[in-house]
């Protein structure tokens, strides 16, 4: 990038701040508010639903990260408190699916199998890569992405499951796929989940309809987001308890100070 | 004030060698034990306690994120994300230090219109606000480099946006632009010295908090009635009585606190802080953190670049003359009703200048879900100047003409009214003359 390029972009920042054209607000189609979801992660004691995570996570290996990278997420990750809980064995056995690059002991080039301190995969080498797979468009890595878009888990959710025919009269640019969750209305992710089935779980698990697929990968970004979610929760409610009686001690030794002074 | 006979007395060898040389226990015992305070300052008064707690919790969260931190522009994102995941109880550190701010500045604007409403400003505390309006400017400054490190694109624009009020200044505005970036454009070299000078400032705001407590230990404290004290019947010792009062208003601020770093921690922040920066994509709407929106609304509401950035810090260092531009010798503004309900409607004015700088600047002004009739530039216009104007015109003129109502003759005596139930003060200085 030039440095003319750059200078521009910042004068393009700065222009906007100081007078966002009303233009740019009203070609741009605002996105449909996302339907409020139940997500058993929700309140202040909140948990996760391991048997949800788990699936999940099958529908990220197996969909999602055709695309999307978690760079952040390791596979060690997924066998920790408070997460989707896999057995340690699991764990390894999958991670040794993967291959990784390495170097032998005379510097050559080798691929290694992996282990669970190695981080999920990403799907392409670079962003110019992915990129070029994709029509020019980056998908985005998804290690927080619930915290990284307006309308959080709710909004991941229902762009997932939000794809439709574009109405009569919406011009779609080639490429482009359109969702109403999205600003604009256009994207260029196609729909990721095409048919229920799309994914086999184990038995015992609810059957694999679009809606409960969207659902428990959602709920999969929820805790890759936010991994110490449950021991922050926890510790809260012990936090809060301990200061409540806390405080009402205080408050009686401060009463019991003053108790002589006209105040 | 009247400071009382402080009685400190060095009880062995120890403390009596030591009290002669360097006398830092009866420094701490004069200071913090036996202080004489006004017996009827009310939990406005808890502020100053909660912010001094508030930048201790700042510093040691920030020493012991600073250790596992890496400023750097390709790991700075995932050197925080890794204290969010690996590092033990880091979560806890990371959500204390981001909300710890935003408490900051909540404890800082309660103890700040407290000062306001109480007439804490005036003589002979002048210095004293002079130095919490230091502190409050290096609060400012400490909070927008903080926010800048974990590089996310409101750290990133936020900070393009921020050094780029130092371009409007004529001829050299550019060189120092470049100079605070330490490059053509925030880059690597600024996020690196950003990271130095955030964690330099805390020390500068402990060191003016030191020169702000003696100020106050000087005059001592304002009370609520703003009335000067009289004797030893106007006060009690800082200890027992204010130590357990601060300390339970400390611990319900603290419940409140926890209710943020515990249960919604990421509600003060902006959801694009979690999309790593990038230079080649500029967010819709850049919006800085909430304790500045006020000042952003009244940044937004002139054309010109330049006017727009003086009046910004126009609106902070206004607060710097207030002691000489209010006239009025009666400090709380109970017994003054005119410029008790400016102080109301100031609030006010401050609060929707805050939701226009949240809203993005074109279109009609959205109170609450409800469009109002009023463009948001033409309101914020009304409402700058109305800022500006309550403290550059009302403020004087109120305070010369304004009716006070009687001041009680001391505060013992006004507890004492007040506990018998008696509607009247009695002994209050029934002063005929406009300014009592």
């Amino acid at each position: 990038m030039t440095l003319k390029v750059l200078l521009g972009r910042l004068v393009l920042g700065v222009s906007l701040m100081f007078a966002a054209s009303p233009a740019m607000a009203e070609g741009a189609l605002v996105a449909k508010h996302p339907e409020p979801q139940a997500w058993s992660s929700d309140g202040v004691f909140g948990k996760f639903d391991r048997q949800q995570l788990q699936r999940g996570y099958q529908v990220y290996k197996e969909v999602c990260a055709a695309c999307h990278a978690m760079h952040l997420l390791s596979f060690r990750n997924l066998s920790q408190p408070g997460g989707p809980e896999f057995s340690v064995a699991q764990v390894k056995a999958l991670a040794a699916s993967f291959k990784y690059p390495a170097l032998d002991d005379k510097g050559e080039p080798i691929e290694r199998t992996g282990t669970p301190a190695d981080r999920f995969p990403s799907p392409f080498p670079n962003d110019v890569a992915a990129r070029a797979a994709n029509n020019n468009a980056l998908p985005p890595d998804l290690s927080v992405m619930t915290k990284a878009r307006h309308g959080g888990a709710n909004y991941v959710y229902n762009l997932i499951i939000g794809y439709s025919d574009a109405p009569a009269g919406f011009s779609l640019l080639p490429g482009l796929n359109y969702n109403e969750y999205f600003e604009g209305h256009q994207l260029a992710m196609p729909a990721p989940l095409v048919s229920d089935g799309q994914v086999t779980w184990p038995e015992g698990n609810p059957p694999a309809t679009k809606q409960q697929m969207a659902k428990d990968v959602t709920a999969f970004l929820i805790w890759a987001a936010e991994p110490k979610m449950e021991e922050r929760k926890e510790l809260g409610v012990q936090v809060m308890i301990f200061l409540t009686l806390l405080a009402v001690l205080l408050f009686f030794a401060y009463k019991r100070v003053w108790r002589d002074v006209e105040h | 004030m009247s400071h009382g006979d402080y009685t400190y007395q060095p009880k062995n060898a120890f403390t009596k060698w030591l009290d002669s040389r360097l006398p830092i226990i009866r420094l701490m015992d004069e200071a913090m034990l036996q202080f004489p305070t006004p017996k009827n300052l009310n939990y406005w008064f808890t502020f100053g306690g909660i912010l001094t707690f508030m930048l201790v919790v700042q510093i040691l969260s920030g020493v012991v994120l600073a250790m596992h931190y890496v400023p750097h522009e390709t790991m700075a994102f995932d050197s925080v994300e890794r204290i969010m995941r690996d590092v033990n109880y880091g979560w806890l550190l990371r959500y204390m230090h981001a909300n710890g701010a935003s408490m900051f500045f909540i404890a800082v604007y309660a103890h700040i219109f407290r000062g306001l409403y109480y007439g804490s400003y005036k003589a002979p505390r002048e210095v004293l606000w002079l130095l919490g309006i230091v502190i409050y400017l290096l609060m400012m400054a400490t909070g927008f480099l903080g926010y800048t490190l974990p590089w996310g694109q409101m750290s990133f624009w936020g900070a393009t946006v921020i050094t780029n009020f130092f371009s409007a200044i004529p001829v050299v505005g550019p060189s120092i632009t470049e100079w605070l970036w330490g490059s053509f454009a925030v880059d690597n070299a600024t996020l690196q010295r950003f990271f130095s000078l955030h964690y330099l400032l805390p020390f500068v705001i402990a060191g003016v908090v030191v020169l702000h407590i003696w100020a106050l230990h000087v005059p001592g404290n304002n009370n609520p009635l703003g009335i000067d004290v009289k004797g030893p019947a106007d006060t009690v010792p800082f200890h027992p009585y204010y130590t357990t009062k601060d300390l339970f208003a400390l611990v319900v601020f603290v419940l409140f606190f926890s209710y943020f770093i515990f249960f919604n921690p990421n509600a003060m922040g902006h959801t694009d802080n979690y999309i790593p920066a990038n230079r080649l994509s500029t967010p819709l709407h850049i919006v800085p953190e909430w304790y500045y929106l006020p000042f952003y609304a009244i940044l937004r509401s002139v054309p010109d670049k330049l006017l727009g950035v003086i009046l910004m810090f126009s609106a902070i260092l206004v607060w710097a003359f207030l002691p000489w531009l209010d006239r009025s010798h009666v400090r709380s503004a109970k017994f003054r009703p005119i410029y008790r309900q400016m102080f109301f409607i100031l609030i006010g004015v401050v609060w929707i200048l805050g939701m226009l700088g949240q809203q993005s600047p074109d279109g009609n002004f959205d109170f609450y879900g409800a469009e109002l009739p009023i463009s948001k530039v033409i309101l914020s216009q009304i409402l700058t100047i109305y800022y500006f104007a309550h403290f550059l015109l009302l403020t004087p003129i109120v305070s010369l003409r304004e009716k006070a109502l009687p001041v009680p003759e001391s505060i013992s005596k006004a507890v004492l009214a007040k506990k018998s139930g008696s509607a009247a003060v009695p002994g209050a200085a029934r002063s005929p003359e406009k300014r009592v």
